[in-house]
């Protein structure tokens, strides 16, 4: 019996979420295949922008809100791939390519920001992503396109949706589609977010690894061995940066639409309550929470507008309360988080 | 005459010259536009400053006393209040409501010192959706309200001409905001004032002169929630409707920037840099509208000139601020 307490201890996130989870599913009466296919389907597209989110937590950075800004790289990538009009699987890995710069350079400028406000990381993370999105906007807007697919008439501007037909499913149904009792694969993607997790686990043996490691646990202490803490972390939120500009563009893939106003603006909350509800802190995550916490969250996700149906005749209800869930989850998780890290 | 207040001088006549250089130049209705809108949004901004003094950094969660605002004020035209009355009624309904939510509030942001801002964003946005789901159910019956379809749940926005819209007038909202400026002023020259901005600049030593700081922290979160709900029912009334559903969502975003233009910080905020920011933030929006949209006929473009503004504003007394100080 105490074991069990134990568990709901370490992990009351996670518990209460497999709990709403299956209430949910309960009360939707969804098929269990095909809620399972969706969840397949989900996690192949966000989880490596999740996973994006475990380097800066290692750091000491908290909770990388600023994840929408490699979002945006990921999407002014994708775009030029629409222009330059390349097919199939090379289409995405040059939007890999074009992404990588861009989120480079987009890292850099938020790890000098973040730098220079050392313990306030989330917040600043989270109106810098706010702050970029206005000049994307300005750029989607002046920007002059001669080409017809994406431009606006006038030759100023990009429509604010682009079909993206030439990439879909590029990597979802590499090299072909798989189909296992009904429920689609989409191995290669599955493959490519285990490179990640096969990445951080690597670097974390690294000495790099290390000199994250110590400066997430104690900043101070970091500083007196002679490592050069502010080095660290900029190469954290650009790694991350660059990762989720690549999961963006892994999503966007598999959506086959790009929303070119607001598709990033969800990306950073999303991905945050995911690993959140996986049982991450804001000190420490691991890859296993941000596959759990993909799982989790995106049940619910697939749940709750149907359960919300049943129980009030509105799906709109349904709506409100799954983005209820996600912005309260953050705000639950940091409050458990804080409460934890004051009693030691 | 202190340092300060030389300098508060100074920069009061700078903006009092600017206003009149463009009742000068731009004539009667573009100054009246840009009274309307101080006298709109000033109260929004001044609820920053309870919350900034007594320690808890810029409050993201203002979106929470702007819902208690609107539930009052749906809840008086409900009930049939109209005019005067119902906007006394509104007040008086949505102060009851902000003080117990922001006494929750600000206990829950007790438990989480140092991370108040990132935690009330997402606690503004999640009370912002959880009273969607409350607009749809709650069982209003009023016909100027609920949807003329099926007959459930509020409307998006809601007319308050049968009620108290533009009850206060540009005047009315001007004398209002600056009574709440005397009202804060006050308060914060009050024994109690001092010790709740003794608790936020240094909670140690106020702790050693005897002064609970996290029952000042509650106590200032609970005003800023109050004058938030107070500053929603004003700004409705000048607009003439009542926004509901999604529209909270970014309004803490632009008081923040509001206050941070007229000069506060993240640590320090005065009645007079809320009034400052407020009157430069609004002359910014009231000339720049006629100036982008004879430039571009793009109405997304202001937008995004607005959002860019308003958040890097933000985005600079961050860094400025700099970093906090490291155990």
């Amino acid at each position: 019996m105490t074991s069990i307490k134990n568990i709901f201890k370490n992990y009351t996130v996670p518990c209460i979420f497999i709990f709403l989870g299956v209430v949910g599913f309960l009360i939707s009466g969804l098929s269990f295949r095909m809620v399972l296919n969706d969840i397949i389907e989900r996690l192949g597209r966000n989880l490596f922008i999740v996973l994006s989110l475990i380097i800066p937590i290692t750091a000491g950075m908290g909770i990388n809100f600023a994840l929408t800004i490699g979002a945006m790289a990921g999407q002014l990538a994708i775009i030029a791939v629409v222009i330059m009009n390349i097919e199939g699987i090379f289409g995405t890995f040059t939007a890999f390519l074009i992404s990588l710069p861009i989120a480079f350079i987009f890292g850099l400028f938020i790890g000098i920001l973040m730098n220079k406000t050392k313990g306030r990381e989330m917040i600043t993370g989270l109106i810098a992503g706010y702050f970029f999105s206005g000049i994307y906007q300005l750029i989607i807007i002046l920007i002059p396109v001669n080409n017809p697919v994406i431009g606006v008439e006038g030759g100023r501007g990009i429509k604010s949706t682009i079909d993206l037909g030439i990439i879909k499913y590029s990597l979802d149904r590499f090299p072909t589609y798989i189909r296992i009792m009904g429920i689609k694969i989409p191995l290669f993607t599955l493959f490519i977010c285990g490179l990640l997790c096969v990445f951080i686990w690597y670097l974390s043996k690294t000495k790099l690894g290390h000199h994250m490691k110590i400066t997430g646990l104690d900043i101070k202490t970091a500083e007196e061995r002679g490592i050069n803490v502010n080095r660290v972390r900029v190469i954290a939120i650009i790694l991350s940066t660059v990762f989720a500009a690549w999961g963006q563009i892994i999503s966007l893939q598999n959506i086959g639409t790009l929303s070119t106003f607001g598709s990033h603006d969800q990306v950073g909350i999303y991905a945050a309550a995911a690993i959140l509800v996986g049982g991450a802190s804001i000190k420490k995550a691991g890859f296993m929470n941000a596959i759990v916490g993909t799982l989790l969250f995106y049940l619910l996700f697939i749940v709750a507008p149907k359960a919300g149906t049943n129980i009030f005749n509105d799906p709109q209800i349904g709506e409100f309360f799954r983005v209820f869930m996600a912005y309260g989850v953050i705000v639950v998780a940091l409050y458990i988080n804080n409460k934890r890290n004051r009693d030691y | 005459m202190t340092i300060k207040n030389k300098k508060n001088m100074l920069v009061s006549l700078y903006v009092l010259f600017f206003i009149i250089c463009i009742f000068i130049i731009f004539g009667k209705n573009t100054f009246f536009d840009f009274l309307n809108r101080v006298g709109m949004n000033g109260i929004l901004v001044l609820a920053m400053v309870p919350s900034v003094c007594c320690g808890a950094g810029l409050n993201f969660g203002i979106s929470m006393g702007i819902l208690c605002g609107l539930l009052g004020g749906v809840i008086s035209i409900e009930l049939g209040f109209s005019g005067v009355s119902g906007f006394i009624f509104a007040v008086a309904l949505s102060v009851v409501f902000s003080t117990l939510t922001g006494i929750g509030y600000g206990k829950i942001l007790n438990g989480i010192k140092g991370d108040e801002m990132t935690v009330g964003t997402y606690a503004g946005f999640s009370a912002v959706s959880l009273m969607s789901i409350a607009w749809v159910l709650l069982p209003f019956k009023s016909p100027d309200m609920v949807w003329t379809i099926g007959g459930k749940g509020l409307r998006t926005t809601i007319s308050l001409e049968n009620s108290f819209g533009g009850i206060l007038g540009i005047f009315g909202s001007i004398v209002f905001f600056v009574i709440m400026c005397v009202l804060v002023y006050l308060f914060l020259h009050t024994k109690t004032g001092i010790a709740m901005k003794t608790a936020g600049i240094k909670p140690k030593f106020a702790l050693n002169c005897g002064i609970k700081p996290d029952k000042y922290r509650v106590l200032g979160i609970t005003l800023s929630n109050i004058l938030g709900a107070l500053g929603i029912l004003v700004y409705s009334s000048g607009y003439g409707f009542i926004q509901l559903y999604q529209s909270p969502l970014m309004m803490p975003f632009s008081a923040v920037a509001g206050i941070l233009l007229g000069g506060a910080t993240i640590k320090k905020a005065s009645v007079f840099n809320a009034v400052i920011g407020v009157c430069i933030f609004q002359l910014l929006i009231t000339l720049s509208t006629p100036v982008i949209n004879s430039i571009l006929t793009d109405s997304s473009l202001s937008d995004a000139v607005r959002m860019t503004i308003s958040y890097g504003v933000i985005l600079y007394a961050l860094v400025r601020q700099g970093g906090r100080r490291l155990k």
